[in-house]
Formats: C-alpha cells, sequence, structure tokens
C-alpha cells in the first residue's frame, strides 16, 4: 500500500488533502455558520455615512465629480449617499487589495503583546463576517500599523494629504506615495482615492465605540446628513 | 538505481536518453526560470529601497512598491520555482520510468502557456487587479486558465509514471502525489476563499493555501530531485529505504494539517490553532528522519558535498532545510508568536525557504544540468563557485539580518513604543538586507551571463564529452 501508486494518489494525494481540508477549513465554516455574511450594503452604517458626507464637504468638487450632484429631496438623498457609500466601500476595498496595502497592514488585533493597549478590543469572528472581508483581510506583516481599528481616529483631510505624500505627516514613514489616486494635489481626491479613504474610515465603524483613540477630537462640519 | 528490473529484463530494446528527455525543452525551462527569477529579485531590491526610503522611482503607479511586491512573491512561486521544478521533471521523470511525457507538443503547449500564465498574472498585479489571498494574487481572469493548466501538466507527466509496472522508487512517490496536491492545492485557494467563505473561514481556508503551496507543491517537487540527484551524484543507493517511506508518509500526513499556524491568534477557534501547532512540531520530527537518511547516505564521503558542486548545492539546501525546520517548531508556539508574528522574522523564516531551499537546489540541478544539456564544461567553472559563494553568503546575511530585525521589531511593539520606533530601528537591518539581496542577484546575473557563455562556447567546439559519464545515458 505505502508504495503502491493506488495508496499514494488516494491515501496520500486526495485522502490526506480532504482530511486536512475537512479539519481546517471546513470545521470553522461550519463553526460559523449561524453568522450569516453582511453584504456592503448592510454595512453602511451612521459612522459611516457621517465621514462619506464629510468627504463631500470637504472635498465638494472632487466629489462632485466622481459621484454627481446629490437629489434635493431629503429622503431620496439619504438612499442616494447610502448606495454610493456602498460603492465607495467595495471599490475602496479593491484599491486595498490591488494595492498591496494589505501586506504591510495587519487588519487583526491579537489578545498578546499589548495589542489592546495599543489598537483597541481585540478582533472577534463576527466583526470579519461580511462580503468585505471574502477573501479575509487578516494580513501577515505590519510594517505600517493595524487598522482594523483605524477608522474615524484621523480625518478625512490627514488620509487625503497621507496617501498623497506619506512623510508630510509620519515623519520617516517607509510607506509609497499614491499620487494617482489623486488629480495633482490632496485636495483633489480622484473616484478611486475617495473610495480608499471611505474604506479605511469603515475599519472599526461597527464598534459602538468609534474610534478608539485617546487624543480623538470630532471636526466639526455642518452635517448633510438626514437620514441618520 | 531506478527500480523495475523485472521488466527491464525482459526487454531487451533500452529507449535511449535522445528518446525520452526533450533536453531543448529542460533548456527553455530553465532559462524562463533565470528569467523570472531577475524580474522578481528587481521586484525584490524595489520594495526593499523603498523600506530604506531610497526608492529611485517613487510615485510611478506602474512602478508602485507595493504592487511589485506581489510580482516578487508570485513571480519566485509561479516563475522560478514552478519552471525549474517543471524542467527538471521533464529530465528526471523520464529517465526513471523509460518513457517519454505523454505527448511531445502537450509538453511544448504547456511550456507556452505556462511562461503566459506567469506573465499575465504579473501583468495584471502591476494594472492593480490583485486578488486578497498571499500567493493566489493572480487576477480572477487568470485561476481558470492555469488550473487547466495543472490539470494538462498532470497528465502529460502522470501518463508516463502510471505506466511503469513493479514497484516505483521514491521521487515518483513525491511526483506523484505532488501532481494531485498541486492541482487540489491551486482549486482550493484560488476559489474557495473568494468565492465561497468569508471571514475567519477564509482566513483558515487562504492559511491551508500558502502551506500547502510550499508544503505539497514546492517540498514534495524538491524532495524528489533530491532522492534522484543526491544517489546519483554520490554513486549509491539512499542510506535507508524505510526513513524514505517514514519521510513521505509523514509529510504527507502531517504538511497539509498545519494551514492555521499561519494565523495564530486570529479569531480562528483556538482548539484549530492548537491542532496545527502540534502538527507543526510532530512534522519538525520527520523532518529529521529525512535529514538523518541523507545524512547517512553522504557517510563516509562527506568530502564530495565540498568539492562537488552540485552536491553542495544540494547539501547545502538540506542544511538550510534543517534549520528553517528547526526554526519552525520553534516560532509556531503561541509564546513564540506574541512576539516575532507580522515581523522580518517572518520574512526571513521565508526567504531561508524559498531561497535558501529550494533556489539551491534548482542551482545545483542547474549546474549539474546545463553541461550534459550543452555536452561542454562550464564556460567558467569559477563563476558557478562565485554564485554558490554569493547566492549561500547572501541568503545566510539577509535571513540572519531579518530573523534578528524581527526579535526587535517584536519588542518594541509589545514594549509600547510609538509605532516610527519600530520603524527607525529596522532601518539598519533592512539597509544591510538590500546589501545582501545585491549580493545575491549579483550572484544570478553571474550565472546567466556564465550560462550563455556556456552555450555559445557548446556552438563552437561542437560536443564533447567532457563532462563526468554518469549523466549522460538512459540506464545509467
Amino acid at each position: 500500500m505505502f508504495e503502491r501508486k493506488s495508496g499514494i494518489i488516494l491515501i496520500a494525494g486526495i485522502g490526506f488533502f480532504a482530511l486536512a481540508f475537512l479539519s481546517n477549513a471546513v470545521v470553522p465554516i461550519l463553526m460559523y455558520r449561524h453568522l450569516p455574511e453582511k453584504t456592503a450594503k448592510e454595512l453602511v452604517n451612521g459612522n459611516l455615512r457621517y465621514q462619506f458626507e464629510d468627504l463631500s464637504q470637504r472635498f465638494p468638487e472632487a466629489f462632485q465629480q466622481a459621484y454627481g450632484v446629490p437629489p434635493t429631496d431629503p429622503e431620496q438623498a439619504g438612499d442616494w449617499y447610502n448606495d454610493h457609500c456602498e460603492n465607495a466601500l467595495k471599490v475602496g476595498r479593491q484599491i486595498y487589495i490591488g494595492e498591496g496595502c494589505w501586506h504591510c497592514h495587519s487588519q487583526f488585533v491579537r489578545p498578546v503583546s499589548n495589542e489592546d493597549r495599543r489598537w483597541g478590543p481585540v478582533s472577534k469572528s463576527w466583526e470579519y463576517q461580511n462580503e468585505l472581508q471574502r477573501p479575509v483581510m487578516f494580513g501577515t506583516r505590519r510594517v505600517g500599523p493595524d487598522l482594523s481599528r483605524e477608522g474615524g481616529r484621523r480625518s478625512n483631510d490627514w488620509h487625503a494629504v497621507h496617501f498623497f505624500q506619506p512623510e508630510a505627516l509620519s515623519t520617516g514613514s517607509p510607506m509609497p506615495r499614491y499620487p494617482w489616486l489623486f488629480d495633482g494635489a490632496p485636495d483633489k481626491p480622484t473616484y478611486r482615492g475617495l473610495a480608499l479613504i471611505t474604506y479605511i474610515q469603515w475599519l472599526g465603524s461597527w464598534h459602538e465605540s468609534y474610534p478608539y483613540y485617546e487624543d480623538y477630537l470630532p471636526v466639526p462640519i455642518k452635517t448633510a446628513s438626514h437620514s441618520e | 538505481m531506478t527500480a523495475a528490473p523485472a521488466v527491464l529484463n525482459t526487454d531487451q530494446d533500452f529507449p535511449h536518453h535522445q528518446e525520452l528527455v526533450e533536453e531543448r525543452l529542460v533548456l527553455w525551462y530553465f532559462i524562463a526560470a533565470l528569467t523570472f527569477m531577475v524580474v522578481s529579485m528587481l521586484a525584490g531590491i524595489l520594495m526593499g529601497l523603498q523600506l530604506i526610503r531610497h526608492n529611485p522611482l517613487p510615485a510611478v503607479e506602474l512602478l508602485s512598491p507595493g504592487r511589485w511586491r506581489m510580482v516578487h512573491t508570485n513571480a519566485i512561486a509561479y516563475g522560478f520555482l514552478a519552471n525549474a521544478f517543471l524542467g527538471i521533471m521533464h529530465w528526471v521523470v523520464p529517465r526513471l520510468t523509460l518513457r517519454p511525457c505523454f505527448s511531445r507538443s502537450l509538453s511544448y503547449a504547456i511550456f507556452a502557456a505556462w511562461q503566459l500564465v506567469v506573465l499575465a498574472t504579473a501583468v495584471g498585479i502591476l494594472l492593480g487587479q490583485a486578488q486578497g489571498v498571499e500567493w493566489g494574487e493572480t487576477p480572477v481572469w487568470i485561476d481558470p486558465v492555469a488550473l487547466f493548466g495543472l490539470l494538462l501538466v498532470a497528465i502529460n507527466f502522470g501518463t508516463p509514471i502510471l505506466q511503469t509496472r513493479g514497484p516505483m522508487y521514491v521521487t515518483l512517490w513525491y511526483y506523484l502525489a505532488a501532481l494531485v496536491w498541486t492541482f487540489l492545492t491551486y482549486a482550493m485557494g484560488n476559489f474557495v476563499p473568494e468565492y465561497f467563505v468569508c471571514g475567519s473561514s477564509a482566513g483558515a481556508v487562504g492559511g491551508l493555501f500558502i502551506h500547502d503551496l510550499v508544503g505539497l507543491f514546492v517540498t514534495p517537487l524538491g524532495w524528489g530531485m533530491m532522492y534522484y540527484f543526491v544517489p546519483i551524484l554520490l554513486k549509491r543507493p539512499m542510506w535507508s529505504h524505510g526513513l524514505s517511506l517514514v519521510g513521505f508518509w509523514g509529510l504527507a500526513f502531517f504538511y497539509p494539517l498545519q494551514g492555521i499556524h499561519h494565523f495564530l491568534y486570529t479569531p480562528i477557534p483556538m482548539f484549530l490553532q492548537y491542532g496545527a501547532v502540534l502538527s507543526t512540531i510532530a512534522l519538525e520530527m520527520v523532518v529529521v528522519t529525512v535529514i538523518i537518511n541523507f545524512l547517512g547516505t553522504l557517510h563516509g564521503t562527506g568530502g564530495l558535498a565540498l568539492t562537488n558542486l552540485p552536491l553542495r548545492y544540494f547539501y547545502t539546501g538540506i542544511l538550510f532545510y534543517f534549520l528553517t525546520c528547526l526554526q519552525c517548531a520553534l516560532q509556531v508556539t503561541m509564546t513564540f508568536q506574541a512576539l516575532i508574528h507580522f515581523t522580518d522574522w517572518v520574512v526571513g523564516h521565508a526567504h531561508m525557504v524559498m531561497f535558501g531551499v529550494f533556489s539551491m537546489w534548482q542551482f545545483g540541478a542547474m549546474t549539474y544540468l546545463i553541461p550534459r544539456i550543452f555536452k561542454t564544461d562550464w564556460y567558467s567553472p569559477q563563476w558557478c563557485e562565485w554564485h554558490y559563494w554569493a547566492s549561500a553568503g547572501g541568503l545566510s546575511v539577509m535571513a540572519g539580518d531579518l530573523i534578528l530585525a524581527g526579535l526587535f521589531q517584536g519588542w518594541s511593539w509589545a514594549a509600547l513604543q510609538p509605532w516610527d520606533a519600530s520603524i527607525r530601528l529596522s532601518i539598519p537591518f533592512w539597509s544591510v538586507r538590500i546589501v545582501a539581496g545585491l549580493a545575491m542577484f549579483g550572484a544570478q546575473i553571474l550565472f546567466i551571463v556564465n550560462f550563455y557563455l556556456t552555450w555559445r562556447k557548446s556552438l563552437r567546439v561542437g560536443p564533447e564529452r567532457a563532462v563526468s559519464p554518469s549523466g549522460n545515458s538512459a540506464t545509467a
């Protein structure tokens, strides 16, 4: 059996592979079957809507170029913002993956190494049961900080300048510049730039206490929100 | 040294090497592999320069270090390692089975298709179309094509292996299993976490994928080739057939069970994490038996491992394999993970495995096979020595440097120092890494030049039997 072709193909090749898939993949899948996968639409929450509308006021021209003009009717405007916010989340995640952000930034807080002191609460499975975490963005390396509690820590302005030229805000940062997300200046984010900022602001926005940041001060803006 | 003597005795007409091995294709695979090695190393150098904040070409979308970092890993796995393995299999499988591959034209078609797959992967990644699974970044539209290609590879090499009668040699166990595993692994990793499951479960599958890709595609093809070349070069059989059996079945059973150890302390259920840790430590025991088997085979002729360059490559790789596995048994424990996860320790480990073990083995096989295919000696054996020392030396420095850097990064984070402190302390390590990387890069360039000049020399002098006789006849 141990040196026969059938043994090697059926037992080692298929059998052991299937055993590993059952024990290492099917078991967690079954364990989390009570947590249905949320769609991107269900992920748009009040915190995120606030940030998205903040983008429309900080970068009105860029925002209008990317998404057009919202309807004047308050109720329709609410739906309009939600739809575009959902779209921005999906596009932003694509950019996060395509630019390889996830190879230098993780998205989970471990229960060790003082991480909950630095980032906020330890990550739980329910936080990842959604469309935007398929495939999951755990990450494997931290050159830069963990981002799973990043949303709301810093303003949209900060993110725009930081994506345009990271070392302008984080001295000595090895993060590359991403000028192709802008029309030549940090106050002119493109469709892709707005989407990526929206995605970053989403991270952790599902927590009741948002953001987890000791010196966070909410930026006063006149909110256009009517539906939240 | 091949098995199946019963069949051979009844068969008066031994097939000749020329009828079995498509030497030109072996050569083409080597050229493709080395080309992608250069691409991958350039990508690594770009990312390395970005880290020390000296990127010479910043702010260009198509030269984004984040994208090239993915080209770096994919070009090594699918461009260098896969191409070199396919080339070596075109040499080994027909010689062990005494049968040519399933179809000559299929062999060439697979070669062309595989280069297209790798090129398309690189282009797709550079255009920002990567997918979010490590080593599965291959853009969506290439996945089915690549999977179909792997099926063809399995048919092409599987046919001669399945046609052999009587007992099979160890190499063929590994090859046969790897043909099945690679197909299944690729199918699992490129479809399940993208389309079917999300969150922690996708993490478990993703971990299984990156792990199986190393363990069930690269490792069995690598060890298969060691079990073939080492006894030939030493002109003696493996020390213990029993240990060969333990090594193969131990790997087959324990290796796939460990995927989750890549994501310890995540929300993946804790008992699964402990299971992955235990099976990893169990596998390291198996690895020791394999190492003992190869040291036993070498016993009494150890000097050859110093004087014979291909053999020195092989045993250097085996030494690094032992070191990585020893490291693995330590770093996989929860205690170690708390400190070194997310740090450059893991990057150092990965380089030691992919370059220190598998690339070194490939270089050894290339150093051995290229003169046999060209039927002339190396243009400069001295340059081959330089290739060895710069590769092995550069890798040792890089791996040691990054492993050390990881410890300091981990301590800095745990001490709750500001984030930029961990960057500042990494800069000296990252600078050393660039120097080591450039040494490794220079070594490969020298090897490629040597390869080219050897080819020119073979055209000039015509075939000569300058190389040792063990490689050239099919029935050796």
